[in-house]
């Protein structure tokens, strides 16, 4: 009796001791957050956590529960059920609000404001002094070359300029976690770079980003960390690396000098052929090793082989297809 | 600084700098100045001059029947209906002979129709002149009727209203123009605000600026900072033209000659010696009278007590109604005829009680008055139409006190409700929403 009591307080012990380790490096946990509406479930029981300086997205089709989803981070929402923790506490919005930046997909400024009078007003509700605001609008103001912008008002904006000061804003308080919902929505090739870099600069001086978006390629190039939601719930969770790793198809790209007279191997199936390129995909029980060791053997030298790994686009693709079919219409319970 | 504070603030800000509001500010007095100073001038000048022919079967006529300022009357001859125009005649009148006391009509031909102000006027002239033959043939004497006639009015009426501690003179023409001019004011402030307060809300709405800023603060203090600061605007706007028109009415004495103004002061010593005695006993022109008697009718009313509660029952109707506004500007999307649909519900008691008002202030005290003014609906207005009778002669202290505190739990109620559906309105984009839809809103936990 009293070992098992001894064993079981153990590892508790051991328990806690784990959640802590994993509480000092995470700006952001969330745990089993639901958000119901009348007619459906927006969020329907979501987990995952968001390292202290990584750049995270968040992606899903239109209507997956992505803006509810950052609503609730951001404290607009209160969750029905479910916590959130941020910066190692439980999340007070009131307090921790100051602390993130977010540039809503729905964004827009006070269209008859000055510029320069609206950035200070809104530093100034992120809880800046009038100075402090003032000296950081400066600097950034001059760092995005703005600087010229001060006394003109946003509906003499292009697009482009309003997205740029739109960002400005939003990062301008040096929030801890900046959540950044379809950043570069209406910018130009240039700009985006810009905006880009920028990210990838703050993301060095230890702010955490979360980047919601439908644009594959961009998360493939800027994200660590990625959680696709579908329909309310998480549908997949990790590192783009292992994302891709765990959903790669044993494809192979082969590049020869020639075509060779016979292609016909146990060890796998032509996928794709374009004159001299094949992508091959291996058999069950059979490695790479096999395939180059076959085309060796042929008569024509072999220039690459590359594995080919799947694009986040079509794993999301395939992923949300294969959710459609699993309706998430609200079923009230009847006692 | 606070962040409520940074939204009144800039709803302050921007639209007082606005160049519009300044405009309003100094125009709208100057506007009301023309428009009496206009009227007055118009219906002294402007009068139609008739000079009328009068063919008289009794012959008494002519020595009785008195001219006025623009009616002249003549007795011509050898006028008939065919040719008074050429003679230089406007207008021609036909009076038969009279038999007995019996009523008898006669008859006025014109080429224009002549005003009811006219017509009346001329009426009073011949009944008059009736009247004075009938006294002269009762054996009065031409001479003492005339002297008679020379005094116009012996007695003038002066109300007096009796509360516990003594007597207060009281006007009534004056409690009806100060109730109907506040209670007009309320209305019209409380749909321009109102309006002011939904289109801001609505302008956050469609810019998208709304997620931006409730990112920032609470929807709660959104909506607050900008009620409060057009409240804000609305008090500005009052104390400028309290201040222009005192700037304005002084500027306007500085023209009166300085000896009617002694007088003036002469009269209104007079009268603080005697009070109720009147002014009789002082030599004064006619015009320092009229001075003296408008200065002396405006300093009757009750001020301190009118103005205090016309500050309080503009801001507690303001706050009432400025909170439903902003509700309903946050649920409307960019069509306008939403909004239009959907202010009918707030625009329907504020009518009400305008037509409630302008009965009140012929008569303060009816049921419907009274209750009126107590129900928070309708209250800005209806109160301030009683309040200008009197406190406590009219306006018993109980009713003054239950009509504020339900305005003030009125406003928390509205204010309240208005911020739950406020809080889910501006974040719903593209949907049409109702007032069923808002009630869920209403009922639904935070």
């Amino acid at each position: 009796m009293n070992e098992t009591t001894n064993l079981l307080s153990n590892r508790k012990l051991t328990v806690t001791f784990e959640y802590n380790l994993t509480i000092m490096s995470k700006i952001l946990e969330l745990h089993n957050l639901k958000k119901y509406y009348a007619t459906q479930k927006a969020v329907d029981d979501i987990s995952f956590s968001i390292e202290q300086g990584s750049i995270f997205g968040l992606l899903g089709p239109n209507g997956a529960g992505k803006t509810t989803l950052l609503r609730m981070i951001t404290g607009i929402f209160y969750p029905d059920s479910g916590d959130i923790h941020f910066d190692g506490k439980a999340f007070d919005p009131l307090n921790d609000i100051v602390k993130i930046g977010y540039m809503p997909e729905e964004r827009g400024l006070y269209k008859k404001m000055k510029i320069g009078e609206q950035a200070l007003y809104l530093a100034q509700l992120k809880g800046l002094s009038r100075s402090e605001a003032m000296g950081k609008i400066k600097f950034w103001f001059k760092r995005l070359e703005m600087d010229s912008w001060w006394n003109k008002k946003v509906e003499d904006l292009s697009k482009g300029m309003s997205q740029k000061l739109q960002f400005v804003i939003t990062v301008l308080h040096e929030p801890k976690l900046i959540i950044l919902d379809e950043p570069f929505s209406g910018l130009d090739p240039v700009n985006a770079n810009l905006i880009k870099d920028e990210i990838y600069g703050l993301s060095q001086r230890g702010s955490t980003i979360i980047f919601s978006t439908h644009r594959m390629e961009q998360v493939e190039e800027i994200c660590d960390h990625i959680v696709l939601v579908n329909l309310g719930q998480k549908i997949l969770d990790g590192t783009v690396g292992d994302i891709k790793q765990q959903f790669k198809e044993n494809k192979f790209g082969i590049k020869l000098a020639g075509i060779p007279a016979n292609l016909n191997s146990p060890s796998f199936d032509i996928v794709d052929e374009k004159a001299n390129r094949f992508t091959v995909k291996i058999k069950e029980g059979f490695n790479s090793n096999d395939v180059l060791q076959y085309f060796i053997q042929q008569s024509v030298l072999v220039e690459s082989f590359n594995e080919i790994l799947p694009s986040l686009n079509e794993i999301f693709i395939n992923l949300v297809e294969g959710t459609k079919a699993t309706t998430r219409a609200f079923q009230p319970i009847n006692n | 600084m606070n962040k409520t504070l940074l939204i009144i603030q800039r709803e302050y800000l921007t639209r007082v700098k606005n160049k519009r509001f300044v405009l309003t500010t100094i125009l709208m007095p100057l506007l009301i100045v023309v428009l009496i100073a206009g009227t007055t001038f118009l219906s002294i000048k402007g009068k139609d001059e008739h000079k009328i022919a009068v063919v008289d079967a009794n012959n008494f006529f002519k020595d009785n029947l008195k001219s006025g300022k623009n009616i002249q009357f003549e007795f011509p001859q050898g006028v008939d209906t065919s040719n008074y125009l050429y003679k230089g005649f406007t207008d021609i009148i036909l009076i038969p002979k009279f038999e007995g006391t019996e009523k008898t009509n006669y008859i006025i031909r014109s080429k224009k129709s002549l005003s009811i102000i006219t017509e009346s006027e001329i009426s009073d002239k011949i009944n008059a002149a009736i009247e004075d033959n009938m006294l002269q043939n009762a054996g009065i004497k031409k001479a003492q009727l005339d002297s008679i006639h020379k005094q116009s009015q012996f007695a003038e009426l002066k109300a007096v209203e009796e509360n516990g501690k003594g007597t207060q003179e009281s006007n009534s023409a004056l409690a009806y123009g100060i109730g109907f001019g506040s209670g007009m004011l309320i209305y019209i402030t409380m749909f321009i605000y109102g309006a002011m307060v939904m289109r801001g809300v609505m302008e956050e709405k469609t810019n998208r600026i709304a997620e931006v800023m409730v990112s920032s603060v609470k929807p709660f203090q959104l909506m607050m900072g900008k009620i409060v600061g057009i409240g804000a605007v609305g008090l500005t706007q009052f104390l400028m033209w309290v201040i222009l028109i005192i700037g304005l009415s002084t500027a306007a004495q500085a023209f009166i000659p300085h000896d009617v103004m002694q007088q003036v002061s002469s009269l209104q010593q007079a009268n603080g010696q005697l009070p109720g005695a009147g002014a009789g006993m002082v030599k004064a022109s006619d015009a320092a009278q009229q001075i003296y008697k408008v200065q002396h009718t405006i300093s009757t009313a009750n001020w301190p007590a009118i103005i205090g509660c016309f500050i309080f029952y503009f801001l507690g109707g303001y706050l009432f109604y400025a909170a439903l506004f902003a509700a309903v500007g946050s649920v409307v999307n960019e069509d306008p005829q939403d909004a239009q649909s959907l202010m009918l519900p707030i625009t329907m008691p504020i009518i009400f009680s305008f037509i409630i008002m302008s009965n009140a202030v012929q008569d303060p005290n009816t049921p419907m008055a009274v209750w009126a003014s107590i129900i928070p609906f309708s209250s800005p207005m209806v109160m301030m139409a009683r309040v200008a009778y009197g406190i406590p002669g009219t306006v018993p202290y109980w009713q003054l006190a239950l009509s504020m505190v339900s305005l003030i739990g009125g406003f928390l109620l509205t204010t309240w409700v208005s911020g739950k559906i406020y809080r889910t309105g501006i974040l719903m984009y593209g949907k049409k929403v109702n007032w069923k839809e808002m009630r869920k809103w209403v009922m639904r936990r935070s």
